[in-house]
């Protein structure tokens, strides 16, 4: 069941690479998108044991988590990409439609693996598939978003392939063969050498880290964001940040078993903040309002880092802000998308009363930007809450105050490039662009669901947000 | 054959030098491919000749050694490079930095507890200074493709420490992981290209639109 879930995006990109009808090849993306998600959910809410122990590929509740929301971002924006490419005839869709879906691949097959080496591949295969995709709008900009985007996050996770690399070492000299499966790597962890497993973390972390953007590693993210199409943003901030978050954590699950949680925790603390801290930095007076997003997708993977960093209460705020995080980006970036086409730019010298030119996408925009600050009702404010509570109840008030004053600076800066170009008397004469039903009710969906999850979790999904923040715990 | 595979190692080291300090682009890209030549017999050396070991070392060899820096050279024909590495920094500071970088690894290398079996070889601080001179030769040069070729090298410098692994890497991952690679070299040869006919040069400084 697994496989099919990994294999048939890859049937589904050789078709519509093969399809010789434009509409056709664009029509596969939704198909495979809903057929993931329906395969997805049926997958997360069986019970029965997915995986052999030992088995290259299985799910436990992490990763169920990840795939619930990468699947629903993935299906949103291949909804939303049927009337993109329509919009787009003249640039084709012959590599957009077959990298996109070899990218849910990819995507899957790192969420489900249980092997170490598996997830390297499948995380670098990302980077190779979604290049092509950053460089969709074949200008100079978007090619040297490309090529930074490719050099940085491959040389990144060559440093994680090192990191994995020395995890093996480490088991080398205990009991039992050398192996990278990571049940049994988790079994083995005490017996790990720790010089090597400490080596092997910090590398894992840096090569991982530069994919989810946790500054400083986070270069490459806003001219990526700022260059790709809005569907590919949405996929990247919201899904492969997403999975390499998880990446990160399976290292962290490791060294919890190994007993050294507590310097796993330092370093992501550490980075988290670092994070927060350069966002807010870069959000100040940002005139780009993709770029906007990237540094909000820094900002975000920051409070990841800190919620996991802190432990306790807050690895279960950091687990609902994953899944509301992804699905916020979705929302942001396919709303900013389609302001981008109505004003023909993404800068704020021309872009001015959005809500005025496109009702539909600006208003989905500015409520996105009010769920992704952490206003009430949405579900940013319940998880960065509990995060927040998490903080303070461990006792560390000093970076709990840090925390509450970097989302205020960010809040106040983002709101101010926000309110510019959504509110007041539109610029634009001719609007060259209006609002079309598959273009905003993607984003419109998953705003309802990141609503909804604001107000009400429903209790299958608070268990497993529970069990996976268990699990990251090293209780079982 | 412990002394045949440090010899082998020691070449390997020797070529991140000459690579590091080379100016001519064409012999550059030649190192790294006898480095790569050289890792693939590293594998027998160490592990004896099985079937694990003869098809890692022959996928090397074939993509390593042959087939990708002959597309790279084939690359530097078509675009018709001439003067050709054009270093950030000068060829001998980078040199220095490259030796700089080598002792740090080899004492890195003594503090982390190795197997008794790993003790007398050179296998961990190769695999380490490989791998940081890929990527000195990654961050000081300004044509796209010797950043590519810097990427090669520390891939190389994985493969190196890989080969002590052999037992813990799957053939399928080792095989995933140098499938990844090649794709890598591939995509970036295509970006490269356009690059090339976008800018009418290779030279990565013009990449600086994009900045805060």
């Amino acid at each position: 069941m697994l496989a099919a879930l990994i294999l048939f995006p890859l049937f589904f990109a050789a078709l519509a690479f093969l399809l010789p009808w434009y509409q056709g090849r664009s029509w596969m993306l939704p198909l495979a998108g809903t057929l993931h998600l329906l395969l997805a959910s049926f997958l997360v809410v069986g019970q029965s044991p997915v995986a052999a122990p030992g088995a290259w590929i299985g799910l436990d509740s992490l990763s169920k988590i990840v795939l619930l929301a990468t699947s629903l971002l993935f299906c949103s924006c291949a909804f939303y990409a049927v009337d993109y490419l329509k919009l787009h005839r003249a640039r084709g869709n012959k590599v957009m439609a077959p990298c996109l879906l070899i990218f849910l691949s990819a995507m899957t097959l790192a969420v489900v693996a249980r092997h170490l080496g598996v997830l390297w591949m499948a995380v670098e295969t990302t980077t190779l598939a979604s290049a092509p995709l950053i460089y969709y709008n074949r200008n100079r900009l978007s090619i040297e978003a490309t090529w930074k985007y490719l050099l940085i996050c491959s040389v990144g996770i060559a440093l994680a392939m090192f990191g994995i690399l020395f995890i093996a070492y480490s088991a080398l000299g205990g009991a039992g063969p050398a192996t990278l499966q990571f049940d049994r790597l988790l079994a083995a962890a005490p017996s790990l050498a720790s010089p090597w497993l400490h080596a092997g973390f910090v590398f894992l972390l840096v090569g991982f880290g530069t994919k989810m953007g946790l500054a400083p590693l986070h270069t490459w993210k806003p001219d990526a964001y700022g260059e790709a199409p809005a569907v590919v943003g949405a996929l990247l901030a919201g899904g492969l940040t997403s999975v390499a978050f998880l990446a990160i954590v399976r290292g962290v699950q490791l060294m919890g078993a190994a007993g050294d949680l507590t310097m796993a925790r330092h370093a992501l603390l550490g980075m988290g903040l670092l994070s927060l801290l350069l966002a807010a930095v870069f959000m100040v007076r940002q005139p780009d309002i993709k770029r906007m997003l990237a540094y909000s997708s820094v900002e975000h993977m920051g409070i990841l880092a800190i919620g996991v960093g802190i432990g306790g209460l807050a690895t279960y705020g950091a687990l609902l802000h994953l899944v509301n995080n992804a699905l916020t980006k979705g929302c942001l970036f396919l709303s900013a998308g389609n302001i981008q086409r109505a004003f023909a730019s993404k800068n704020l010298s021309e872009v001015r009363g959005a809500i005025a030119a496109v009702p539909v996408s600006g208003t989905l925009f500015l409520v996105g930007f009010l769920a992704i600050t952490g206003s009430p009702p949405f579900g940013l404010f319940m998880s960065e809450f509990t995060i927040l509570r998490g903080i303070f109840s461990g006792g560390h008030t000093a970076v709990g105050v840090a925390f509450l004053s970097l989302l205020a600076m960010i809040f106040i800066g983002m709101g101010a490039t926000v309110l510019a170009a959504t509110q007041g008397e539109t610029t634009e004469k001719k609007v060259l662009f209006k609002d079309r039903f598959l273009l905003v009710a993607p984003p419109l969906v998953l705003i309802l669901v990141v609503l909804l999850l604001g107000l009400y979790i429903p209790e299958p999904l608070r268990a497993l947000l529970q069990n996976a923040a268990n699990l990251l715990e090293g209780k079982s | 054959m412990h002394s045949l595979s440090n010899f082998c190692l020691l070449l390997v080291v020797l070529l991140n030098f000459f690579t590091l300090g080379s100016a001519r682009l064409g012999a550059c890209i030649r190192a790294v491919a006898i480095q790569g030549g050289l890792l693939a017999l590293l594998p027998i050396l160490s592990h004896g000749i099985t079937g694990h070991t003869l098809l890692l070392s022959g996928g090397a060899l074939l993509l390593k050694g042959l087939f990708i820096p002959w597309l790279l050279l084939r690359a530097i024909r078509e675009v018709r490079i001439r003067r050709e590495v054009e270093p950030l920094i000068g060829y001998v500071p980078t040199l220095l930095l490259g030796a700089l970088i080598t002792a740090g690894t080899f004492i890195f290398a003594d503090f982390l507890p190795l197997l008794a079996q790993h003790q007398d070889g050179l296998f961990i601080p190769t695999a380490l200074a490989t791998f940081f001179s890929g990527f000195l030769l990654l961050m000081t040069r300004r044509k796209a493709i010797t950043q590519v070729l810097g990427y090669l090298m520390l891939e190389n410098g994985i493969f190196i420490f890989g080969i002590l692994l052999s037992d813990a890497m799957p053939l399928m991952v080792e095989a995933g992981v140098l499938l990844d690679l090649l794709v890598g070299v591939f995509v970036m040869g295509i970006v490269m290209n356009q690059i090339n006919r976008e800018f009418s040069t290779i030279n990565t400084e013009r990449l600086s639109a994009l900045k805060d």
